[in-house]
């Protein structure tokens, strides 16, 4: 079934397929070894919170299979987000040239998949809305012959299962598309599932985002956080004041003026506002506020107005002050908002409803800042752990993996109130010449972390799922970087 | 011919011939070989530059340039990851522009044998990934070879032995009576010694490597089994390893100098035999030592130009390690001497592929005072991506384009 899997170790690597059986090679090594091999999940990534796939195999045809909407669904035909899902699945199954047609009148051969129903079971299917921290994002999948099923009380559900679907796909010896007799309940563990990309410390052309936007739906990541503007640059066009940068559109591409540098005595939030896009939902504003800059503690004009608000000598009180003022415009717009956690590190007062992102520190800081947090009651986020842009030689997906939003010492309504995490990827050393292959299959181990169920952690098991996921990232034309030592049966042909 | 039609495109990447116009003046270079003339149409091209208009001007210079060093090369590793041709030719463009001008093959490993010989095909039937999507055919490597002669780079294709052969024996049923088996498990390597089958199949194979391209290096990494000592007893040499690795070793050298050609050697080999200095005296030294392993690098070549051995730096800049990128600077600074012929940048395979490659590569760090370099390097790093070149950011910044 899987035909690129290879194995690990330090000094060598057998390249485990069908070529060979699967005897298990055996050298000294240094370090623990993940042995590789078909995983009973198959390519599943992340791992369904349940899923039974039997022996039973049957045929695809890119002649005579198609997704169709169910005729109980409360999603048709004009519900654009699922046709044009429909289309972009259909494509990634049959990865490859297609039949031709066959003759209409010719039945399903005896173990072939001809159609995929969806079904939205809500009467109100969310089609024409964005999805919400509450959205539901569930679904069912029953693989059979002649015609699977996936049912979703949302479309938001059905967009998940399509991708697992599509990873339920593989090629036999023969090269035929085959799927096995599946049965899987899914969910997410947790609500807010992100990547952070930076575009203020190097420009990201749109392509760039769009093609790593594609790559973050097939990981059911939920949330593109994006760090839009910053010291560096301002490339986000602004209507209310378009002086804020300049974008000129020239017949080479891009051409971006540094205009607006930061300055901490002006109110000009970074703001990070997130483009709708129909597989990436969400729609928020993340507040930054970094540590004063030296310059703002001796302006002259700063200190009068802390004179006069009688904050003395205490800055913190200017934050406080300025954060405050910043949070009840971000209020007025009815958007939901977060900050860094330095904000709540320094005291300053929040809203009961605040969220606040955790990024700092090692394990047992972070550990015992998540513990903080949910014990004061706010809602958390977790990043620490997931700082992409922090690289090292060798697997680091395995430390990424094995980090857990809820481990920390609290009560159960304190973990309740962790809702999420987020896949950091900062720009000071990232631009389009190396984000995608940097950003991915790292933020694998983030998605399957923040989707899968907490017992989910066996490395061995992961590491021969993601190896295949990997290898159908890089067909899908994402040039994600290898794991270790392996091969692609389509090796990434981009340069 | 090909070197100004491609200089020209370069240049000039918006333009045909016909539509250009030169006012005042001529450039010369004027170079003993044609090796230098490649160099000196480079060192142009990245002399023009467009003002704001599209205008392209170059300013009245002369230049006067050498190399310090004849080994300036590059190593890619194809057996932990299957690279695809086209990458590899673009890495050789890459190379190009930056003077580099040996491409070390690190062609086959443990992990796959991609190599399509001729002589003993099921080498890469069984040893590589994919026989047929993931080898490189003979004219493949021809190709790689013609079109880096064309840039003036020589292509070095790496075989190790008797160590890292893992996958020779699943393609060569007489290999397989070469290799040792390791365990019950199956695996097999490293190639055995003691059989004189063993320096046919090499001498076979090393022929028509050497058919194919002018030079190629081996490795030496070898480990011990009861076959050996056999053999040991037989020839006298009792229980002196060291004896059979430089029986083994001299053996190797001398196919390789029958073919006319001169072998490169890590510097394992150089150390394994400097402890054993009664066996190395006796064997005549020709090779080159290239050295690899961390620790006081420079302690190494000092000892190896001691002994009047030809040296190839390449622990500073072991690529396939990565780092905050601004770490480039470490490799900058590095002191070298008469013998020392050049250096060697690796790229290890382990976590590099197709996808990854050109950023990982293409970071810079290959260019001696760090602060007066770090602008003209950036300025380098956007030629390189007009050029098409993935080359990664050096930090915070943009491109003009």
């Amino acid at each position: 079934m899987c035909n690129c899997v290879s194995r690990l170790s330090t000094h060598r690597a057998v390249g485990a397929g069908k070529r060979e059986d699967q005897t298990q090679t055996d050298t000294q090594q240094k370090e623990p070894e993940l042995v590789a091999g078909p995983s009973q999940y198959g390519s599943l990534w992340p791992l369904p919170q349940k899923v039974h796939i039997s022996d039973v195999s049957f045929k695809l045809s890119s002649s005579n299979f198609q997704i169709t909407d169910a005729k109980e669904s409360s999603a048709g035909p004009s519900c654009n987000l699922l046709q044009s899902a429909y289309r972009r699945y259909y494509e990634y199954v049959f990865v490859g040239p297609k039949n031709q047609k066959r003759g209409r009148d010719q039945p399903a051969g005896p173990s072939e998949v001809t159609e995929l129903q969806v079904w939205i079971t809500s009467p109100d299917s969310d089609c024409d809305s964005f999805p919400t921290e509450s959205s539901d994002e569930s679904y069912e999948l029953s693989v059979d012959q002649p015609v699977a099923v996936l049912k979703a009380p949302k479309v938001w559900g059905a967009l998940h299962g399509l991708e697992t679907f599509s990873q339920l796909v593989y090629e036999d010896e023969f090269g035929a598309k085959t799927i096995n007799s599946t049965v899987i309940s899914d969910f997410p563990r947790f609500a807010h599932r992100g990547v952070l990309l930076d575009s203020s410390r190097h420009f990201i052309p749109v392509k760039v985002i769009l093609a790593n936007l594609e790559t973050m739906a097939m990981n059911k990541f939920n949330i593109f956080h994006w760090h839009i503007v910053d010291d560096s640059s301002f490339p986000y066009l602004s209507q209310t004041f378009p002086q804020l940068s300049e974008k000129v559109r020239n017949r080479d591409g891009y051409r971006i003026r540094y205009f607006l540098r930061y300055r901490p005595n002006s109110i000009v939030p970074t703001e990070h506002r997130f483009t709708s896009f129909e597989t990436v939902p969400r729609f928020g504003i993340h507040v930054t506020f970094p540590p004063p800059p030296p310059n703002r503690k001796s302006n002259p004009d700063i200190q009068k107005f802390m004179e006069q608000q009688g904050f003395g000598q205490d800055f913190t009180k200017l934050e406080s002050f300025y954060i405050q003022r910043l949070l009840d415009i971000v209020t007025t717009t009815q958007k939901g908002y977060m900050i860094w956690q330095e904000v709540f590190d320094n005291g300053v007062k929040l809203k009961p409803d605040t969220l606040i992102h955790v990024w700092k520190g090692n394990q047992q800081s972070y550990q015992r800042e998540m513990a903080n947090i949910t014990s004061a009651g706010y809602r958390t986020l977790l990043s620490s752990p997931w700082y992409l842009n922090r690289i090292a030689y060798g697997q680091d997906w395995q430390a990424i993996y094995k980090a857990d939003p809820q481990d920390f010492k609290g009560t159960d309504d304190q973990k309740k109130l962790v809702i999420g995490g987020e896949a950091c990827l900062w720009g000071e050393f990232v631009d389009a010449t190396n984000l995608t292959p940097r950003l991915w299959p790292r933020a694998c181990a983030v998605a399957e972390r923040l989707w899968s169920a907490k017992e989910v952690t066996d490395t061995n098991d992961a590491f021969n799922r993601l190896a295949v996921h990997r290898c159908r990232l890089v067909e899908r034309g994402i040039p994600a970087q290898p794991l270790y030592t392996s091969y692609c049966p389509r090796e990434y042909k981009g340069i | 011919d090909a070197a100004f039609i491609r200089y020209h495109r370069l240049i000039f990447p918006d333009h045909t011939a016909d539509n250009l116009s030169v006012s005042a003046g001529h450039a010369s270079v004027n170079a003993e070989s044609v090796w230098g003339v490649l160099r000196g149409l480079e060192t142009f091209s990245q002399l023009v530059y467009q003002d704001d208009f599209g205008t392209h001007f170059v300013n009245r210079t002369d230049i006067e340039d050498s190399t310090q060093f004849q080994y300036r090369g590059l190593l890619l590793d194809t057996s932990r990851h299957y690279l695809p041709v086209p990458v590899i030719l673009k890495t050789l463009d890459a190379m190009a522009y930056s003077k580099f001008n040996v491409f070390h093959w690190h062609i086959v490993d443990d992990p796959s044998f991609p190599y399509q010989s001729r002589t003993f095909p099921n080498l890469s039937n069984k040893g590589a990934f994919h026989p047929v999507s993931h080898v490189y055919t003979q004219s493949d490597v021809k190709r790689v070879i013609s079109y880096a002669r064309m840039r003036g780079i020589r292509v070095l294709p790496e075989f190790d032995s008797p160590g890292h052969t893992n996958f020779w024996g699943r393609g060569q049923s007489d290999v397989d009576s070469l290799l040792q088996k390791r365990h019950p498990s199956g695996t097999f390597g490293p190639v055995n010694p003691a059989l004189p089958s063993t320096y046919q199949f090499m001498a076979s194979l090393f022929k028509e490597v050497a058919s194919v391209s002018t030079f190629f290096t081996v490795c030496f990494c070898r480990k011990s089994n009861p076959h050996i000592r056999a053999f040991m007893q037989k020839v006298g040499f009792g229980v002196d390893l060291p004896k059979l690795d430089a029986f083994y070793m001299e053996r190797i050298v001398n196919i390789t100098s029958a073919l006319n050609k001169t072998s490169i050697v890590w510097q394992d080999v150089f150390d394994y035999l400097n402890i054993h200095r009664r066996i190395w005296r006796t064997m005549i030294m020709d090779f080159m030592v290239e050295v690899w392993k961390h620790g006081c690098y420079l302690c190494e070549v000092r000892r190896l130009t001691k002994a009047e051995l030809r040296v190839i730096l390449a622990t500073p800049w072991y690529l396939d390690q990565p780092g905050p990128t601004h770490n480039w600077a470490r490799y900058y600074v590095v002191e070298q001497k008469k013998l020392v012929t050049g250096w060697g940048v690796n790229l290890w395979g382990e976590y590099v592929d197709a996808s990854n490659l050109a950023p990982r590569l293409c970071d810079e760090r290959q260019t001696s005072s760090v602060e007066r370099a770090f602008p003209r390097l950036q300025d380098f790093r956007c030629k390189l991506l007009r050029r098409g070149i993935q080359a990664e950011p050096l930090y915070v910044g943009h491109m003009q384009t």
